[in-house]
């Protein structure tokens, strides 16, 4: 059965969340560095340093995305957007990936009318290190996708709630 | 279509580069890029250098790029000079806000150089 839910009274598919954001990450990808990325049925987990890349959502529904990535991954996704190969997790690789969680939110709304007008973003706040958590309030709606991009993978979390 | 000018506005110095990449692979001649990383630094760039375009991103601290484009209409900086925005926002009401703020052209991320292409070369050819 499909779940619509409405915001100001106006439907917003939840159902479709996974599947918008399948699409906006592999349009973020193939777009701004030329490869394709397709989900993976488990949950990547990143082993020793991690980046993770948080964008705040407000307005029409509010909570955050999550970008989650492997330091490698992260180095190769810099790589891919700019033509040069990072030797390690500095400045250019932290922007980097905090442009790729800000264009696959943007992209991510922009697929839900309500959402492309009334949900606004943060700009984007990096994350790195071998040893941390991110903590973020309870909220009732939950997306947890994996992806895939050459041999790497990388975790998008959604968390939000939407405005009653 | 001789050398062009072009200020870039955005927070990210990894977008400023994509952005200034897309342009060149528009067949844009740069014969200078200023780059700055906020509105605010924007408008000091105006005050110092005369530009041909401008491309800036909305979602941005220490004054967006909305502000900022309000700013370049107020104080008649940059008079004639094509602004495009390049940004995340893709809401027909950001659309429409930032037209009318001024601004000439909009290119959501992510954007591929034929887009860029399409949108920014028809602002520099002289009617």
């Amino acid at each position: 059965m499909s779940q619509v839910t409405t915001v100001a009274g106006r439907p917003v598919a939840v159902e479709r969340f996974e599947e918008h954001l399948d699409r906006a990450t592999n349009e973020v990808f193939s777009t701004m560095m030329g490869v394709g990325c397709e989900p993976v049925p488990e949950e990547a987990r990143a082993e020793g340093e991690s980046l993770s890349a948080v964008i705040g959502l407000a307005g029409a529904l509010s909570g955050s995305l999550v970008l989650h990535t492997s330091s490698k991954a992260a180095m190769r996704m810099a790589e891919k957007m700019m033509g040069i190969a990072p030797e390690e997790v500095d400045e250019m690789v932290r922007d980097a990936i905090g442009e790729v969680c800000n264009m696959i939110a943007g992209a991510w709304k922009g697929f839900e009318p309500v959402l492309a007008s009334g949900c606004l973003l943060s700009t984007p706040t990096v994350v790195s290190g071998t040893s941390y958590e991110l903590f973020s309030q309870k909220a009732p709606l939950r997306v947890v996708r994996g992806y895939r991009f050459e041999d790497l993978t990388f975790a998008v979390t959604i968390t939000c709630e939407l405005e009653a | 279509m001789s050398g062009t000018t072009v200020l870039i506005v955005d927070d990210s110095s990894v977008m400023r580069k994509i952005v200034e990449r897309a342009l060149r692979q528009a067949g844009l001649n740069l014969t200078k890029v200023l780059e700055a990383g906020s509105g605010r630094e924007g408008l000091d760039a105006l005050e110092r250098e005369r530009v041909d375009l401008i491309v800036s991103d909305i979602n941005m601290p220490n004054m967006d790029g909305l502000e900022f484009l309000r700013q370049i209409q107020s104080r008649s900086l940059a008079q004639g000079v094509p602004v495009v925005m390049i940004t995340t926002e893709s809401g027909e009401e950001h659309v429409r806000e930032a037209l009318a703020a001024g601004a000439q052209g909009y290119i959501r991320k992510p954007f591929t150089p034929d887009q860029v292409r399409e949108r920014v070369l028809p602002l520099l050819v002289p009617a």
